[in-house]
């Protein structure tokens, strides 16, 4: 929803324009319209971004495939595009030409585990798979004795419970006992667990800063049009410091989050050093953009009275995946506690040179 | 509509963090040789002799113009002056508002020969400044400033009282905005002019203010028939209005926006230990997050400076989240050390810094354009206004 030079924001935004317009598709009454957009992004080569050339995907640059999923926020995208990227990256890192369709990744939270056992078959249960039930394949990050390897398994082997996030998309637990995989690679040098988890979360990070650009442009909008006591309630000031304050929100959600992805995009092309530099930046977004996703979220609620609260009108639509998208990857408190502890034990004195080193 | 609020992820360029290690080196130095004491939050913040050293350095009117005796170096190199300099609570009120505001002001306004005059003596930290916006019965509502410039021959003659004038005790000039025509029914901004008043002269009484904490910072400034020279006018006479809002970027932007609590911070981490339970740690995890959050933004706005880019309406977004941010940090850390250890070791310095930062707190979102006046200006940007 910005006016860019950006070829793939342009790209982007028009596909979701045209296909995933919040009003047509609440309106609409099935989820038959999910295919044809899921059609388009794949034919553009959106949704295998960050796989590279080589490997039939698009190769784009990681702040690029950032830039793309701020876009799909800003729509309140419910299919599995986020996910779609990430499974991409993680095998295009161990020279794995992905497949088509639609892919999720695993595990999503920090204390789920996936084994490779001795015999080539998988053992774990991971909770909160985003969009399991719709993927076809599943990129996991699990670990053979204590290293990383990224392997592919097809969805259909694998047993996946039923379950909806906040938003109503599919979230499920999944159990991939005795299943093997079609591909096992050892993760790259540097790559594991925590790489995932922080892409992962610099994802949702920017999903949620596109979904608050929305929730602001939608609020505003509704302000200068709905009256009350004779005159549009944006004319109110309590309802302008309000929007005010949700702008606060939106700008410290777009600082943070393209921050963090600007930030990932160093560590991977240094080859893979997630230090304590880049920590900061991702948990920051995952945190700033969260508590933004809860303040910015309950004040367009407040801006539009009672129509906000229907299933008819759009809001929910972003209000409901900010809720959904702040819990995936790390919450913020989770983060916050990972960050300040850190910062605990590298000592008082090191604080602000952290700080100064971004 | 302007609800594509973009904050590009500017870095710091290389020259800047080489900039750091200078600063950072400098005060280390100043701070051993006992020249300001980095814990002593509550000291008045004005030295001359150190002024004189940071512009010795080079470190006042940084981007300016050589001609003027500048060095046409970037924002973003200032950006790491400025921030290095509060954290480390040097003593920069001698330069700071005229390095900060009116340095680019009478380069933008004044005549060629004030100029030549002002500009090097503020590059060299001899000359500092005070702003005489605020009265009695004008403060958010600036435009209904009432102390008179009346004309006379070859000047104005001033009348009014200015108050919670920052400085104006050690100050060498105010840039000061007086009536120079009634407000007129189609803009009651019209009306008034800054000049160039140069302080301590017959005509000008500086009565203190003290404020809530027993500091002397603010002032009541009376002007009882003070000539100023005509060559004194900044800009067109009864358009100020015009001139006062092109450089609001650069005054709301700045690190100085959100960092004036930081020294709560360190010690805070400090009173909880290395090892702090989930809630300190939670806590600290937060405050870091936020505060590196806002300090990205300002970043990114230094760079849009840099840039040619206007920002203003980032500018005051940033100084909203930020002057908030300043503004909440005692109480978040006084809640957060509720349960440490009974002696940590720097409990008497974490309660004489969070003790003059809490009384402090409430200035923060008052000076320099309240919390309310922000907001205004933000709901302007986003067309509700
Ligand atoms: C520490 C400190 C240093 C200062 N230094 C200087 C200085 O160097 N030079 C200088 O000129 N001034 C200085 N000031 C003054 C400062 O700019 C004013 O205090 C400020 O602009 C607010 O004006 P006021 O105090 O008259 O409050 P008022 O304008 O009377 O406001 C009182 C309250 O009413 C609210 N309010 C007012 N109008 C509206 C409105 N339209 N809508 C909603 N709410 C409104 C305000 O937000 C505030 O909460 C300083 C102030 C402080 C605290």
């Amino acid at each position: 929803m910005s006016d860019s030079d950006n070829i793939i924001v342009d790209t982007t935004t028009r596909i979701f324009q045209d296909l995933c317009d919040p009003q047509t598709v609440n309106n609409a009454a099935d989820d038959s319209w999910k295919q044809p957009l899921w059609d388009a992004l794949e034919e553009s080569g959106l949704t295998l971004a960050w796989v590279s050339d080589e490997l039939g995907g698009a190769g784009v640059d990681i702040t690029d495939g950032f830039d793309i999923l701020r876009v799909s926020g800003s729509f309140a995208s419910p299919v599995p595009l986020g996910e779609t990227l990430l499974a991409g990256w993680l095998l295009s890192r161990v020279g794995v030409q992905p497949p088509t369709g639609m892919m999720t990744v695993a595990p999503q939270r920090a204390d789920d585990r996936v084994t490779l056992g001795a015999d080539g078959a998988l053992s774990g249960t991971v909770r909160q798979i985003p969009f399991a039930a719709n993927a076809g394949h599943i990129a996991i990050l699990a670990h053979a004795g204590d290293a990383p390897v990224i392997a592919l398994v097809a969805a259909s082997d694998c047993a996946i419970a039923e379950g909806l996030n906040i938003a109503g998309d599919n979230q499920n637990t999944v159990t991939f006992d005795g299943v093997t995989p079609s591909v096992v690679k050892p993760a790259p040098d540097g790559l594991d667990a925590r790489s995932l988890y922080m892409m992962g979360a610099a994802a949702r990070s920017a999903q949620m800063a596109g979904a608050l650009e929305s929730a602001l442009q939608i609020s505003v909008a509704y302000a200068q049009e709905r009256v009350a006591f004779g005159r549009p309630i944006g004319k109110f000031q309590a309802v302008q410091h309000n929007l005010a304050e949700l702008g606060c929100e939106v700008a410290a959600s777009a600082a943070a989050s393209s921050s963090a992805a600007d930030a990932l995009q160093t560590a991977l092309r240094k080859g893979d050093v997630f230090d304590q530099q880049i920590f900061l930046e991702v948990a920051a977004a995952k945190i700033r953009v969260g508590e933004a996703a809860g303040k910015g979220a309950a004040i367009a609620h407040q801006a539009h009275g009672a129509i906000g609260f229907t299933k008819e009108h759009i809001l929910n639509r972003f209000t409901r995946r900010l809720w959904a998208w702040r819990d995936d990857f790390g919450g913020e408190s989770a983060w916050a506690v990972e960050l300040g502890a850190m910062v605990a034990a590298n000592g008082a004195d090191e604080l602000w040179p952290l700080l100064a080193s971004r | 509509m302007s609800t594509a609020i973009q904050f590009d992820p500017i870095r710091l360029p290389s020259e800047a963090e080489a900039l750091r290690k200078e600063v950072r080196a400098f005060l280390q130095d100043e701070i051993a040789a006992g020249t300001f004491d980095p814990n002593a939050v509550a000291a008045s913040g004005f030295n001359r002799e150190f002024s004189r050293k940071v512009g010795a350095k080079g470190w006042i009117g940084l981007t300016w113009p050589k001609k003027f005796g500048g060095q046409e170096r970037s924002f973003l190199e200032r950006y790491v002056v400025t921030e290095e300099f509060r954290v480390a609570n040097a003593p920069v009120r001698g330069h700071f508002t005229a390095d900060r505001q009116s340095g680019p002001t009478i380069m933008k306004y004044a005549q060629d020969h004030i100029k030549d005059d002002v500009l090097p003596r503020i590059i060299r930290g001899e000359c500092s400044f005070c702003i005489g916006m605020s009265e009695p019965n004008s403060g958010s509502d600036l435009f209904a400033a009432s102390t008179r410039a009346t004309k006379t021959d070859g000047g104005w003659l001033i009348n009014g009282t200015k108050i919670w004038t920052s400085g104006a005790h050690n100050s060498d000039y105010m840039i000061g905005l007086f009536r120079t025509s009634p407000s007129t029914k189609e803009n009651r901004r019209h009306g008034l002019t800054q000049f160039l008043v140069k302080m301590g002269q017959p005509g000008i009484t500086v009565n203190p203010v003290v404020q809530m904490t027993g500091i002397h910072e603010f002032n009541e400034v009376v002007f009882e028939n003070l000539f100023i020279a005509d060559d004194h006018v900044f800009g067109e006479i009864d358009m100020a209005w015009k001139q006062a809002t092109s450089e609001l970027a650069y005054e709301r932007s700045g690190p100085e926006r959100f960092l004036e609590t930081f020294y709560v911070l360190p010690e805070l981490v400090r009173v909880l230990g290395n090892k702090p339970d989930t809630r300190g740690a939670e806590g600290i995890g937060r405050l870091v997050a936020q505060l590196h959050t806002m300090r990205r933004m300002s970043v990114s706005v230094n760079g849009m400076l840099q840039a040619g880019k206007e920002p203003t309406l980032q500018g005051s977004l940033v100084k909203n989240l930020g002057t908030l941010w300043e503004q909440s940090l005692p109480s978040k850390a006084r809640d957060l050390a509720a349960f440490s250890e009974a002696d940590p070791g720097n409990r008497a310095t974490f309660e004489e810094l969070l003790q003059f930062a809490t009384m402090i707190a409430p200035k923060l979102t008052i000076q320099g354009g309240t919390t309310e006046v922000l907001r205004g200006i933000i709901a302007r940007g986003l067309d509700l206004r």
